[in-house]
């Protein structure tokens, strides 16, 4: 989710597409619709500035005032993200399931999962502390996984979307800023150089499959088309 | 620049916080709650401005404990030994440990002081309706949500060693009261970035017009 996003600051409009302009007059008076299937006017979420998009663009385009991202292109954003997210569910089983360090030291060997790391906070009586990481680390990515498949299953197969799909997309969308999992790999590799000084420290499996679902768990979240979703959510279609 | 472009308030469209969706003010007097996705429906964040102060505030009363108390303390053989952000850091760097030094400065000590920082000074742009390169205040906006979780780092790196380092008698690592103080600072800096909304920069320069 993170590479995304600094993709999306770094990135820049190209010049030989057409951009987005600003709106002039009122929308609903030029006759354009708001409502289902459209894309075409959009209100910046940054600077609330009506855009007017070019139709069928294949790039990013960028506000024509504040330079925030309008919309992106995503081909086959439906197969796409449901693949890495059934794959990311698969490595976050993984990661849960093995240790991701073990620390040699004199003769004992101490090993260490996520879950029992939480769980030593909670013996300390650390409470808060300890649901903040089971949050930010186990209960969110794996909210969002579940949330995506719950999404994006009955789409691929051709079906009416899951009951309450667009409430459960807006919950995905809402706790991402919540989900650190790749914060979590930088705390793991401080740890390691940390310790690496009093003691033999072993990376288990789970330092690998973690690694490699925050990439797919990015590469999903940068594949999904929340606009198309939206659209495909939408109940009112099918009304 | 765009003297003639409107944004959607002018236009009495409400655009939905979550999916995007716009809608007449008109039609949901009474029932604001964004027809595709069910969120609730207003205008701008609700008191904003308020929320994002007090937040603020918070966080600025929370960091001082953050920094004075101990993050973690250390028992080896029988001798208790505390260290806060800072001495942790002062020790990686002594020890030569450039990476981690600079890992634990950036994340604990140099993100959440500027987030703080940047936060104050979009509110008070905001608040004196300045007219400032809105543009750029905006993408300072953005770099404030964008780098706020990597404070959490030192918390992770907290957690592990808690987990790990427990040998008996040898040696054990306990999480200290700065820990949860510094939590309490990285989750209120969120919520704070979170209530902004960066569209207010933008009202105030079209209302002066
Ligand atoms: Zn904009």
């Amino acid at each position: 989710m993170i590479f995304h996003r600094i993709q999306q600051l770094l990135r820049k409009p190209n010049a030989a597409t057409p951009q987005p302009v600003p709106l002039e007059g009122s929308p609903l008076a030029s006759g354009l619709a708001l409502h289902i299937g459209s894309h075409t006017v959009i209100a910046c979420h940054d600077c609330d500035l009506l855009n007017r998009l070019p139709e069928g663009a294949t790039t990013t385009l960028l506000c024509a005032r504040c330079g925030a991202v309008l919309y992106q292109y995503k081909p086959n954003s439906i197969d796409r993200a449901l693949a890495l997210t059934l794959a990311a569910l698969i490595l976050f089983i993984l990661s849960n399931c093995f240790p991701f360090l073990a620390m040699k030291s004199g003769g004992f060997i101490q090993e260490t999962t996520l879950l029992t790391g939480i769980h030593e906070l909670w013996k300390q009586e650390l409470y808060g502390l300890a649901f903040l990481v089971l949050l930010t680390c186990v209960l969110v990515p794996l909210l969002q996984m579940l949330g995506l498949l719950y999404i994006l299953a009955p789409l691929k197969l051709g079906l009416r979307p899951a009951v309450q799909a667009a409430r459960v997309l807006r919950l995905v969308q809402e706790v991402a800023p919540w989900g650190m999992m790749e914060v979590f790999m930088m705390g793991i590799l401080v740890a390691l150089v940390k310790l690496g000084h009093m003691a033999t420290i072993i990376p288990g499996i789970s330092v690998f499959s973690f690694g490699a679902l925050i990439f797919i768990m990015a590469a999903a979240f940068s594949n999904l088309d929340p606009a198309l979703l939206w659209d495909r959510l939408d109940l009112r279609r099918y009304a | 620049m765009h003297k003639s472009a409107a944004t959607a308030r002018q236009m009495g469209l409400i655009t939905c916080h979550d999916c995007h969706l716009m809608i007449p003010e008109e039609q949901f007097q009474g029932h604001p709650h964004c027809p595709r996705c069910g969120a609730h429906l207003h205008q701008r964040k609700p008191n904003s401005l308020t929320r994002t102060w007090a937040l603020v505030w918070t966080a600025i009363i929370l960091i001082i404990p953050a920094n004075f108390l101990p993050m973690t303390i250390t028992t080896t053989l029988g001798a208790k030994q505390g260290d806060t952000i800072m001495s942790g850091v002062i020790y990686f760097m002594q020890t030569g440990s450039w990476e981690i030094a600079s890992v634990i400065f950036i994340a604990s000590i140099f993100v959440p002081f500027c987030k703080l920082l940047l936060l104050i000074f979009l509110l008070i742009s905001v608040q004196f309706k300045s007219s400032w390169r809105p543009k750029d205040r905006t993408a300072l906006y953005r770099l404030t949500e964008l780098v706020g979780r990597w404070s959490m780092v030192d918390i992770y790196v907290v957690t592990i060693l808690v987990a790990l380092v427990k040998l008996g008698a040898v040696a054990s690592i306990e999480a200290g009261p700065a820990a949860v103080y510094f939590a309490a600072v990285v989750v209120t800096t969120m919520f704070a970035a979170e209530s902004f909304d960066p569209r207010l920069i933008w009202d105030v320069i079209e209302e002066k017009i």
